[in-house]
């Protein structure tokens, strides 16, 4: 969730009247938006020679993106208190409308442009700091890293269009960047910023493309170099009167909702309020030309009463309107139908997608916590624990009640750990690994259980001895029929260590575990009666030779090695930092369901 | 022997009223066995005792040598005088010794007992006084020393030290007696058997110490704050869900939960995908050796699994059941991606896909692991635990699921709830959950809840008027509120103490 910091005074000179930190926190509690900080009583740090001014640090919902600036907060607190109307937004229109004429080459690299001009706007170091500081907010949430969206916002009184959006290899595009003084070429820039803190990251959503998107005037001077930098001779300053918006995308819709932001947010600013003068987008070879921004509100329609049903209210349609115009909508009940409210969705709010967004605002401006209680009746349900975690309690709660205590090691472990410590080789069949760690240690999901049994012990060496631990717990198998490629297995194992090996506790421990789960021993040569299990040795390099066994169980006449026990081979003591012998025991608990 | 000391000391009080002094009484025996004594004694109120405290001189291994026989110079003296005509110099070491013969010399020249003749030692006197050993027996005598030169003198010669010494002065107490009678130190079953137990006194126990470790096994402190939380669940008739399911694919743990793909959680920073295996199938039918199929849910009606991913792709893309969807080029690449679960959400999504066979009411919970890719830090860890709770019914309102977390919570001791609007991208409306916690006198957020979005229902093909609650919350969370653990590798991972999860008290929510 993105957190934006406003100037406290500012902020509640905008609302009207003071607040305390309480008042403020409980209004943004309401509100659903989360006072993180006041910074009144903090050490606060000195810029420009002046301690900064008290700030409110305030936590925005992530697809709330009319809140990410001063001026949006400020805007719709208003609203929600019923201090301000919402904004009439419109379009100027322009004896000769502003242009950029897009090129086919474009479709190659970023096809999607905008463009909007605030004319006449009046900056002062606030606002020219929130309008880049918007601007940035977008670029990270939004735009992702700027790999989707990106803004470029110029003086218009230093370029002249018509404007051109074209797409061209990086030799051929010659420009001093922005607070710049010297001239260079696509690749120069390149490597020019390779090293830069704040640039350096956007460099590779072009840099391997065989063309850039660039953006000229009419004299072919370069407005920006998307999503790099702009030009530096089209660069704003707060004495800036006309501000041209171009915005350039790989994804659409994103376009269209960063363009409303801007434009929106800071249209405030321009000599007559909430104007836009729009710009004409030439894209014939897509059929994308139209003008834009489109600031109109899109409408939608709710019903009565699915919302009433949800928030368990009887409101009137009226009633409805009302709550909806404190959340910025303009809302009237539809004179066709008694159900339904056309509801006017403003352009801020690109976080409407169905009715049930309607529904929550009408919920947030009635109060979450106003809303009337209920207990939803039972309908005839039944509680069932999983099987599987039955089961498993049963061999969790006899093992502990035999005196071993329940660890909880991770399930992600490192490739050795899984593998070479335990002397296993990887046939590259078993093991789900993972792509993207970071760090060693989570390389794959564990197909046993030992390495966290044996990591337990390596960390718990100042306990006293012999330690008796268990897990019962997942492991993960690559399994190609399935959907998901692999599945998990639910095992139990436990490790002794101590001075004596403690192979006949660990054996010991088996036998336990089996008569509990009603298995009985299989002596050579008996007929069992009902479920049974014997052990064979085993030769496992795991194990220390001749003392290891595989565990076998006869279930339903079927035999199948569910698991083995013995004592460990000090090569892989050596590998976990252990000093005394220990004895292990693992098996598959799913035999058993 | 120590029985024997305590009727020495009944008998010594018998004599006379008078208090007596243990270092007069008992000087050769040590303070501790002499206090033992006492405090058997006094435990059955037959004695009373104080503890004196005195500072005493004691003599050092070479000292006792000196007190019983003589300094070295009076060894050399003896042995010079000894000799009638003289002692050749090179003969003292063999006959008193190396040690004897080179402080002894020395200190017999500076006293002039002897003197040098040519190679011959003679003696100057006929005889001496040895002072270092009358000192020395006095010392031994009285243990004291008044002397400060003298004090100085010795203890520079190590021949002397300086102690405390522990004396008692010892008064009869209320229950005195003459004779301490045998006491057995338990009940046997041949005192049983000869009823000897009728007679016999058994020694006081001790009701200030602690019994016999007892040895045990345990449960881990974590799963015992699970198991808590599913009897809760169970009480209120819900259904575990089948999360023995590490790794997922895109679809369901996300794009089936209208997360769109280019949200930040789908970022490598934030979920791990994996490598190998490399590519999951589109969604279809279990197979029938599915091992743990949802029991309540076997399907009247065969889900139509095409249907569903075209839907999920629909909503995203262009929008549908009444939204109008991300509008996105959608990848059914990205959707075939595998990753390791972040939400158990995916489970319940892959449960109410199935409820959608024959919907209605349900009531699922799930409590297991969940993977992110994080930075380990205190508070994070790349695994916990997730509690995650839904219900699906007709009619269900938000006050309904306000009223629900209340009762849920209530039996956890949370008594105090209130709900913050929040933004979840399947769920709308969204509530964050702060219950009032009294002992940090401020709100803390402790769960997520809210009714999953109708795209993502009526996607899966469950009618309109159903609608389903979720919520969610870790487990580590409550359970280091709850216990005061600050690091949440103390609680979870191969870090943690086995003397915590040892000694960790059964868990009570409603109670701690």
């Amino acid at each position: 969730m993105p957190t934006i910091s406003v100037d406290k005074a500012a902020l509640f000179q905008e609302l009207g009247r003071e607040y305390t930190t309480e008042e403020f926190d409980e209004l943004c509690f309401e509100f659903g938006i989360e006072l993180d900080e006041d910074t009144t009583n903090s050490d606060r740090p000195i810029v420009d020679g002046k301690q900064e001014p008290p700030q409110l640090k305030i936590e925005i919902p992530a697809n709330r993106y009319d809140l990410l600036c001063f001026e949006g907060i400020a805007l719709m607190l208003n609203i929600f208190l019923g201090r301000n109307p919402l904004p009439e937004y419109k379009l100027t229109q322009p004896a000769r409308m502003e242009q950029i004429i897009v090129k086919e080459d474009t479709t190659k690299i970023r096809p999607y442009v905008a463009g909007a001009i605030l004319r006449n706007i009046k900056f002062d170091q606030a606002r020219y700091a929130s309008f880049i500081a918007l601007q940035d907010k977008l670029h990270q949430n939004l735009a992702r890293q700027r790999t989707l969206v990106s803004i470029g916002t110029h003086d218009l009184d230093t370029v002249k269009g018509p404007f051109t959006y074209e797409a061209l290899p990086p030799k051929d595009i010659k420009f001093t960047p922005l607070n710049q003084t010297q001239e260079m070429d696509g690749e120069e820039l390149m490597n020019f910023y390779e090293k830069h803190q704040q640039l350096g990251k956007y460099l590779h959503i072009i840099r391997d493309s065989p063309v850039y998107p660039v953006i000229y005037d009419s004299n072919r001077t370069v407005c920006s170099l998307p999503p790099i930098i702009n030009g530096d001779r089209s660069k704003i300053s707060l004495d800036t009167t006309n501000v041209l918006i171009e915005v350039t995308a790989l994804d659409k819709t994103k376009l269209d909702i960063v363009s409303k932001m801007v434009v929106t947010m800071f249209s405030q600013y321009t000599l007559e309020p909430f104007t836009i003068e729009p710009v004409e987008i030439v894209s014939e070879h897509n059929n994308e030309t139209r003008v834009t921004p489109d600031i109109a509100p899109r409408t939608a329609q709710a019903e009565v009463s699915y919302i009433n049903q949800c928030c368990g209210l009887s409101l009137s349609p009226a009633e409805i309107c009302t709550l909806l115009t404190k959340m910025a909508f303009r809302a009237k009940p539809s004179t066709t139908s008694l159900d339904i409210i056309n509801v006017e969705i403003p352009p801020t709010r690109a976080d409407v997608l169905h009715q049930c967004d309607i529904m929550e605002d009408v919920a947030i401006a009635y109060g979450f916590n106003s809303l009337p209680r209920a207990f939803p009746n039972i309908s005839g349900t039944v509680a069932q624990p999983l099987p599987i975690n039955k089961l498993s309690d049963i061999v969790r709660v006899e093992t502990a009640m035999a005196g071993w205590s329940e660890v909880l090691p991770l399930i992600l472990c490192s490739h050795d750990e899984n593998f070479g410590w335990l002397n296993r080789k990887d046939d590259g069949n078993t093991a789900v690994k993972l792509a993207n760690p970071k760090t060693l240690e989570f390389q794959v999901v564990r197909t046993s259980l030992l390495p966290g049994l044996l990591k337990t012990i390596r960390e718990n060496k100042h306990h006293s001895v012999p330690m008796k631990i268990f897990e019962v717990s997942d492991v993960a198998f690559k399994d190609l029929s399935l959907e998901r490629k692999s599945r998990n297995e639910r095992h139990f194992a436990a490790a002794f260590y101590g001075k004596t090996s403690g192979f006949e506790v660990v054996h010991g421990l088996l036998d336990r575990v089996m008569a509990m789960l009603k298995t009985d021993f299989l002596a050579e040569g008996e007929t069992p009666k009902g479920d049974s299990y014997y052990i064979k040795e085993l030769d496992d390099p795991t194990y220390f030779p001749g003392h290891a066994a595989s565990i076998h169980v006869r279930i339903g006449g079927k035999d199948k090695v569910i698991g083995s026990f013995g004592i460990l081979h000090p090569t892989v003591l050596e590998k976990y930092e252990l000093k005394y012998p220990v004895s292990s025991l693992e098996l598959n608990v799913e035999a058993f369901m | 022997m120590a029985s024997d000391l305590t009727n020495q000391i009944l008998d010594a009080l018998s004599a006379s009223d008078a208090p007596i002094l243990s270092s007069e009484a008992f000087p050769s025996t040590p303070s501790l066995n002499v206090k033992s004594a006492l405090d058997r004694l006094e435990s059955r109120q037959m004695v009373q005792y104080e503890t004196l405290e005195k500072e005493i001189v004691t003599l050092t291994a070479e000292g006792q040598e000196i007190a019983a026989n003589g300094s070295h110079e009076a060894k050399v003296f003896a042995v010079v005088l000894a000799a009638m005509d003289g002692l050749k110099i090179s003969d003292l070491p063999g006959i008193v010794g190396k040690e004897n013969a080179k402080v002894g010399q020395g200190n017999a020249f500076k006293r002039g007992w002897i003197k040098k003749d040519q190679d011959l030692l003679r003696a100057s006197a006929d005889s001496i006084v040895d002072e270092t050993q009358q000192q020395l027996l006095a010392v031994q005598k009285t243990k004291t020393l008044d002397d400060k030169k003298v004090v100085a003198d010795l203890k520079r010669r190590k021949l002397i030290g300086l102690a405390k010494e522990l004396a008692f002065k010892i008064t009869k107490g209320p229950k005195y007696a003459r004779e301490f009678v045998k006491e057995q130190t338990d009940l046997t079953p041949e005192m049983i058997a000869n009823g000897s137990w009728k007679t016999a006194h058994l020694k006081p126990y001790n009701f200030n110490a602690k019994g016999a470790p007892t040895p045990s096994g345990t449960l881990h402190p974590l799963n015992k704050v699970r198991q808590e939380f599913r009897n809760i669940f169970f009480d209120m008739g819900f259904e575990e869900m089948p999360t023995n399911r590490f790794v997922e694919t895109g679809f369901w743990n996300f794009d089936a939960l209208f997360v769109p793909q280019q949200h930040p959680a789908r970022d490598l920073q934030d979920t791990f995908y994996i490598s190998d295996p490399a590519v999951a199938d589109p969604p279809r039918e279990d197979p029938p050796n599915e091992p743990n199929p949802p029991a309540q849910l076997k399907a009247d009606n065969p889900l139509d699994y095409k249907k569903y991913w075209d839907n999920v792709r629909e909503v995203h893309e262009h929008g549908k059941f009444g939204s109008i969807g991300y509008r996105y080029p959608w990848s059914a690449d990205e959707s075939l991606r595998l990753v390791l679960r972040t939400h158990t959400t995916s489970i319940s999504t892959y449960m109410l896909h199935k409820l959608a066979a024959n919907p209605r009411p349900a009531r699922f919970f799930s409590i297991d692991r969940v993977f992110r890719n994080e930075s380990v830090d205190a508070t994070h860890l790349a695994e916990f635990h997730q509690v995650e709770g839904v219900i699906a019914d007709f009619g269900l309102t938000l006050g309904g699921l306000i009223g629900f977390m209340e009762v849920f919570f209530a039996k956890m001791g949370i008594h105090k709830l209130r709900f913050k609007p929040a933004y979840n991208p399947y769920t709308e409306p969204s509530m964050e959950i702060f219950g009032y916690h009294d002992g940090l006198g401020k709100w803390v957020e402790i769960g997520n809840s809210g009714m999953f979005r109708p795209e993502m229902l009526e996607s899966m093909g469950l009618p309109k008027d159903l609608r389903v609650y979720g919520w969610g919350l870790s487990l580590e969370r409550p359970t280091m509120i709850k216990y005061g653990v600050s690091n949440i590798r103390e609680l979870l991972g191969h870090k943690v103490d086995l003397h915590f999860i040892e000694t960790n008290p059964a868990v009570r929510l409603e109670k701690d």
